[in-house]
């Protein structure tokens, strides 16, 4: 099974792993998982939202307990040993790391205290100090992740905690390192000198197992991928010789039909903003003195490295705040106050840029998710008691309709996975036909699958004559969606130019802060 | 007018302000120490009356002063390992538990108490804790005598204050306990036991709060009466907040409450005629309440503050 067989790999083992099985109730998230990795190699898991590839990354890090199979490891000697399960501190011990995909620090704590956390007896009086910092200091300078290490991890941003988080496993000698989707949340300058990183890691012996559902990204780096499907090993292989489409098909299955994109035929403009400024002055995500035209039927991509004024953006538009200077028109309508109803009654449809925070209640079920922005419609609520079963009857469509895999409208949406729960939020909004769509990162952290769906739904809305802004970090999701883009940075906005006249290179070189702000 | 205002110079008050403020210091500490490690611990009105009750008998039948403080703080701890087990492990709401043991800890004590004394008109006495006889400050005006009217009961909680603020501030078992509060994911990935870093912290706050009912029995007064906690426990936990979960600050707190306790009780004998006692009487309340208005709006609550975690499950 193994490619290499025939010219054996001289690296020696450092981590294997024999029928994996992990089952929630009766659902099979991992499947009898086999999986070697050798020392300085990068592997690559890949698979579609909910394939399991975290639950196999927690058994082997201890968070869960695997029902069937074994993990062994190398100790120091480089033989294998097994490795108890169900123990993060054996795991540790062991050698192994994890970047979670959601972060595990604590933000009281500075990124230094994260780093030490655990590392000594709990009874000892005195928090390592002078000689942690020099161990860290000295990592940052091997591995390029310079960080403060003296502020609350509150404070610092998506990719400084991702920093902390990779120093935290490099603080304790892993010979393993597990990144799960490290990039999602990194702009693309992030996610290159993360790149860069990992490279070195590997070259001095660590072995990486890289997830992302960013093809490109593991063709870049990795060399050899595992993908996994319904919790099943489907394939093991170099990277060499593979590309996207053969990967994406790998994961889903069957080909993913190319995107068409038929041409644009702008109408009126839906959304206007005029020398608009929005947010206090001295926040760094602020808008300032924007100007910007979005018209029917087409759509306009915002890039920018996030926190440089597309939050503000963002919120001006869904109604969460009021401009302080100038003049935004809806359809004329001048959008003075923050009034988020008003907003979704005047046709704004809004895709926020975390589903679980803002565009979902996790306890709330499925049907109910799907009514929460026109609770008070009649066609969903008679005298203040809601019709239960037309609501029901309407969410059960659209579940059929936008391919929402779950067990039913009366689920609760917090069990689904991120893209289903994606697809809810987007049935919500492209069911009421709005005017303009506001998508927010409508695909971070969406298997390609998905991605594909919900990029399928934007151009259709674009083709009903909706006006689509769509703001995101992905470059290429911009460019294969957008008519025009925009670039912003440190709170001002580039003037909308036709996408077929930028390349990646020059919108990049905007987004770092050239040529935006002065006259285009 | 003066008079009212001349209380403040007077020695006597600022000794009754240490004494009332004791066992809330007590109280605060174990609180925010429950609270650090993210569990709400709304026992502590009974853990007060278990430990006014059990430092109590404990002398009573004969142990010295410091082994009932002991025994309190050991009864305290055991009341606290059931509120952890009861929340931590087995996940169960925070406020009804916490309610609940303090119903079944009052209750405890008090039918212990009628048990251990069925037929007794005027509670038993011990002899309790005995006045400081500090050499040099004692010397000194003012200061000397405010001293000559405290316990080594009250030196103790001083001690809690420093000690629990070098904790968490300087040791990596204060880390762990800080970072447990925020979010126990990061601790659970360090490799350290998420259930076992907030049941020790629910024992231990809830012997320091066992402490401060003891501190009534064994130094403020000689006896065990019934209601003798009279709502003390939630007064520390509205001061936990007041105190933004620091030890310091909670010492300010409990100080602050004790003055003004200390104050209305002088002021009602000069004012007493004109403005009824039971105004005077509100006036610690109505501060708390009004300190909690104030600093609770940009209260930093330990993040994960009563949020039950369940390894393995998202
Ligand atoms: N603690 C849990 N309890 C119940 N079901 C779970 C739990 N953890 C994961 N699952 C389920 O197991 C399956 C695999 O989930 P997993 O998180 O491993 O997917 P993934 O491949 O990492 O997906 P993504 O790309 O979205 O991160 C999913 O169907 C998920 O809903
Ligand atoms: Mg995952």
């Amino acid at each position: 099974m193994h490619p290499d067989s025939r010219h054996p790999d001289p690296r020696p083992l450092v981590l294997s792993l024999t029928g994996i099985t992990k089952r929630f109730g009766s659902l099979v998230a991992n499947d009898a998982i086999d999986l070697d990795v050798r020392a300085g190699e990068i592997v690559a898991l890949l698979g579609e939202n909910g394939a399991g590839k975290t639950t196999l990354m927690s058994i082997l890090f201890g968070h869960y307990i695997a029902d069937e199979g074994s993990v062994s490891i190398a100790d120091a000697d480089g033989k294998l040993a097994p490795l108890p399960g169900g123990s993060a501190q054996a795991a540790l011990a062991a050698g192994i790391g994890m970047v979670h995909q959601h972060f595990a620090l604590a933000e009281n704590l500075t990124g230094f205290e994260n780093i030490v956390l655990g590392t000594q007896s709990l009874w000892s009086l005195k928090l390592r100090g002078r000689g942690a910092r020099a161990k860290i200091s000295r990592l940052m300078a091997e591995s390029g992740l310079a960080v403060d290490l003296d502020v609350p991890v509150a404070r610092l941003s998506v990719g400084e905690q991702q920093r902390i988080e990779i120093l935290k496993a490099l603080y304790r000698d892993v010979r393993v390192l597990i990144l799960d989707e490290p990039t999602a949340v990194l702009t693309p300058q992030e996610a290159d000198s993360l790149a860069a990183t990992v490279r070195a890691l590997a070259g001095k012996g660590l072995a990486v197992i890289f997830i992302s559902h960013k093809l490109h990204e593991v063709l870049a780096l990795c060399e050899r991928v595992v993908v996994l499907r319904g919790g099943a090993k489907v394939a093991d292989r170099p990277t060499a010789g593979a590309d996207r489409a053969t990967l994406a098909e790998l994961m889903v299955g069957r080909a993913i039909p190319p995107r068409e994109r038929p041409p644009s035929i702008p109408g009126a403009p839906v959304l206007s903003l005029k020398s608009v400024s929005v947010g206090a002055p001295s926040a760094r995500d602020r808008l300032e003195d924007a100007d910007l035209e979005v018209c029917g039927g087409e759509i306009v991509g915002i890039a920018g490295v996030s926190g440089n004024g597309q939050g503000a953006l963002a919120a001006l538009v869904a109604g969460l705040a009021a401009p302080r200077a100038g003049e935004a028109l809806l359809d004329g309508a001048r959008l003075a106050a923050a009034d988020p109803a008003g907003r979704v009654a005047a046709g704004v449809g809004r895709i926020p840029e975390d589903r679980h925070r803002d565009g979902t209640i996790g306890a709330l079920t499925v049907a109910e998710n799907f009514v929460l922005e026109t609770i008070a419609a009649p066609e969903n609520q008679r005298a203040g008691l809601l019709r239960r079963a037309a609501i029901r009857a309407r969410a059960a469509e659209a579940i059929k309709a936008y391919d929402v895999r779950c067990p039913g409208p009366e689920a609760a949406i917090r069990a689904l996975s991120g893209g289903n729960m994606q697809k809810v939020v987007l049935a919500r909004v492209l069911e009421r036909a709005p005017r303009l769509v506001l998508a927010h990162q409508p695909t971070r952290g969406l298997d390609i699958g998905a991605t594909t769906d919900v990029h399928r739904r934007l151009i259709a809305a674009r083709g009903r004559g909706a006006a689509v802004l769509l703001i995101s970090e992905d470059l290429d999701e911009l460019f294969a969606l957008s008519d025009r883009i925009a670039v912003v940075h440190a709170g001002h906005l580039s003037p909308a130019l036709p996408a077929e006249g930028l390349d990646v290179r020059t919108v990049g070189l905007m987004m770092a802060g050239h040529g935006v702000g002065e006259a285009a | 007018m003066w008079e009212a205002l001349d209380i403040l110079t007077q020695a006597n008050f600022w000794a009754a302000t240490l004494r009332i403020a004791t066992p809330l210091i007590f109280g605060v500490l174990g609180a925010l120490l429950c609270e650090r490690a993210g569990v709400l611990n709304l026992g502590i009105e009974g853990i007060f009356v278990a430990g006014a009750l059990s430092g109590w008998l404990a002398v009573y039948l004969g142990l010295p002063l410091w082994g009932g403080v002991l025994v309190a703080a050991g009864v305290g701890a055991a009341f606290g390992l059931l509120h952890g087990v009861l929340t931590v492990p087995l996940g169960l709401s925070q406020h009804v538990t916490g309610i609940g043991v303090t119903l079944l800890a009052t209750s405890l004590a008090y039918f212990g108490y009628r048990v251990a004394f069925p037929n007794v008109a005027t509670p038993p006495r011990i002899e309790p804790f005995a006045p400081l006889d500090v050499p040099v400050l004692g010397e000194l005006p003012f200061i000397g005598p405010i001293l000559a009217q405290q316990t080594g009961f009250t030196v103790l909680a001083f001690a809690c204050v420093g000690g629990l603020a070098f904790v968490l501030a300087r040791t990596p078992l204060g880390l762990a306990l800080r970072a447990v509060g925020d979010n126990p994911e990061a601790v659970e990935a360090q490799g350290l036991s998420v259930v076992g870093l907030r049941i020790g912290a629910v024992m231990a706050g809830s012997a320091l709060m066992a402490l401060g009912g003891a501190f009534l029995t064994l130094s403020a007064f000689n006896a065990f009466y019934f209601g003798m906690i009279n709502g003390r426990g939630w007064v520390c936990i509205a001061l936990t907040v007041f105190a933004s979960w620091r030890p310091g600050k909670a010492l300010l707190g409990a100080l602050l409450f004790g003055a003004l306790d200390a104050y209305q009780l002088r002021v009602q004998t000069i004012a007493g005629g004109v403005v009824p006692s039971q105004i005077f009487l509100m006036l610690p309340y109505i501060f708390s309440i009004a300190a909690l208005v104030l600093v609770a709006r940009r209260a930093d609550y330990p993040r994960a503050l009563m949020k039950p975690y369940f390894k393995g499950q998202r």
